[in-house]
């Protein structure tokens, strides 16, 4: 029994080769497993408020709840009640990357939030998304985001270069954050599941720790959504209300 | 590393797009606003299912000061009515006794008069009596008769003496 490459999972494949003038638009197992969030995500919003009553089913109360989380947790209580513009955003990226993470647990599906490409992309998103909006609303004092108050004029020439460098990381550190942590516990599934068939009747110990690490790994893809997420709404109360 | 491979960066990139904006115009156009109006619907009826409550218990407090204050009128009238009543039957009763002690004051005035007028009778044939047993035994005893005057002037000074 060969081991598997624990990198193999990661592998792009194209189930429908699409070239549109040159470029490569295949569908594949990444798109699939996004159109299947897709799916189940509007199909369970939109099949739990079918019919929408004023005392609410069970389905459709689930369906409020993580509206009301989205909608008080993440914005009201980080970017604040005048970020309410920006639920269907936040509500859709939150949705996304969970639905993303978690069904990257189910065995031999894929995990799209484990490619830096698919987490670079949504932070540049928020990233230029966030600063297009505190331009459009400050003008020209949108560059007080990076003049920290109270602080001696002679720190500022020290300060002032590490709020800007913190600012143009946020994508970066928003991106890897999520890339790294799905990428790192998918590779130990796939690690310590070699484990299993290598070493015989001793295989339950990795097994076990598999099983540990699929419970660990579920916490972790709501986390990171989750914290994906507040991030989002935290940029979004900086370019909104400045400090 | 499967995810450093720039060839596949593209249709992962194309697809991304594709399927987070149609989430995103779903989310935004047809399933947020469902919760949102259910959200808003229920929120409007318990604000407005407490408004009417506020305003009922406003009411009833309203005909309870208003209960209260009939009893308490009621009470009032009662106690009118009652005193009126007491005074009434007080006066009535005061009446009563005042006519019936007139009665029996008249009463006893005539049994006063009708004794006195037996009495006087009675003191009246006494004395005629007297003065025909005085002739009698002035008579029998003197044997001379005595004139009438004579006999009666003589019982009246016996009967003031006695008397």
């Amino acid at each position: 029994m060969a081991t598997e490459n624990p990198l193999h999972q990661f592998t792009i494949e194209r189930l429908i080769p699409i070239h549109i003038g040159g470029i490569d638009a295949s569908y594949t197992n990444s798109a699939l497993l996004m159109s299947v969030a897709v799916v189940l995500i509007t199909g369970f919003v939109l099949l739990s408020t079918r019919n929408a009553a004023l005392v609410p089913g069970r389905w459709q109360s689930v369906s409020e709840m993580l509206y009301e989380f989205v909608a008080h947790n993440l914005i009201d209580s980080n970017a604040g009640h005048d970020a309410r513009p920006y639920l269907p955003f936040v509500f859709s990226l939150f949705t996304f990357i969970l639905l993303g993470n978690l069904l990257g647990l189910v065995p031999y599906s894929f995990t799209f939030t484990s490619h830096i490409i698919v987490t670079f992309a949504l932070a540049a998103v928020v990233f230029v998304g966030v600063t297009i909006i505190g331009i459009a609303k400050h003008g020209f004092r949108f560059l007080s985001l990076f003049v920290p108050h109270g602080v001696p004029p002679v720190l500022l020439l020290l300060l002032v270069p590490i709020e800007v460098l913190s600012y143009f990381i946020r994508p970066f550190t928003l991106s890897i954050r999520l890339f790294a942590n799905m990428m790192a516990g998918h590779t130990m599934l796939v690690i310590f599941a070699g484990f299993v068939t290598a070493l015989g009747l001793a295989g339950v110990l990795p097994l076990a720790v598999d099983v540990a690490l699929v419970l660990l790994e579920v916490l972790v893809a709501v986390l990171q959504a989750y914290v994906f997420a507040i991030l989002t709404c935290l940029y979004l109360a900086d370019a909104l209300h400045l400090h | 590393m499967p995810q450093l491979d720039l060839a596949t960066f593209p249709p992962q990139l194309i697809w991304l797009a594709i399927t987070f904006i149609v989430l995103y115009l779903l989310m935004a156009k047809l399933g947020l606003p469902r919760i949102s109006r259910v959200l808003e619907a229920r929120h409007q009826a318990i604000e407005g299912d407490l408004e009417k409550a506020q305003q009922m218990k406003v009411e009833a407090e309203a005909v309870i000061a208003a209960y209260e204050r009939a009893l308490s009128e009621a009470r009032q009238q009662a106690q009118l009515t009652l005193k009126e009543t007491t005074d009434r039957l007080n006066a009535d009763a005061a009446e009563r006794q005042r006519q019936t002690a007139e009665k029996l004051a008249a009463e006893t005035a005539a049994a006063e008069r009708r004794i006195a007028q037996a009495k006087n009778a009675a003191m009246a044939d006494l004395r005629d009596m007297a003065v025909e047993v005085a002739r009698a035994a002035a008579a029998r005893l003197a044997g001379g008769a005595l004139d009438g005057a004579g006999a009666a002037a003589a019982v009246d000074a016996v009967m003031r003496e006695r008397s």
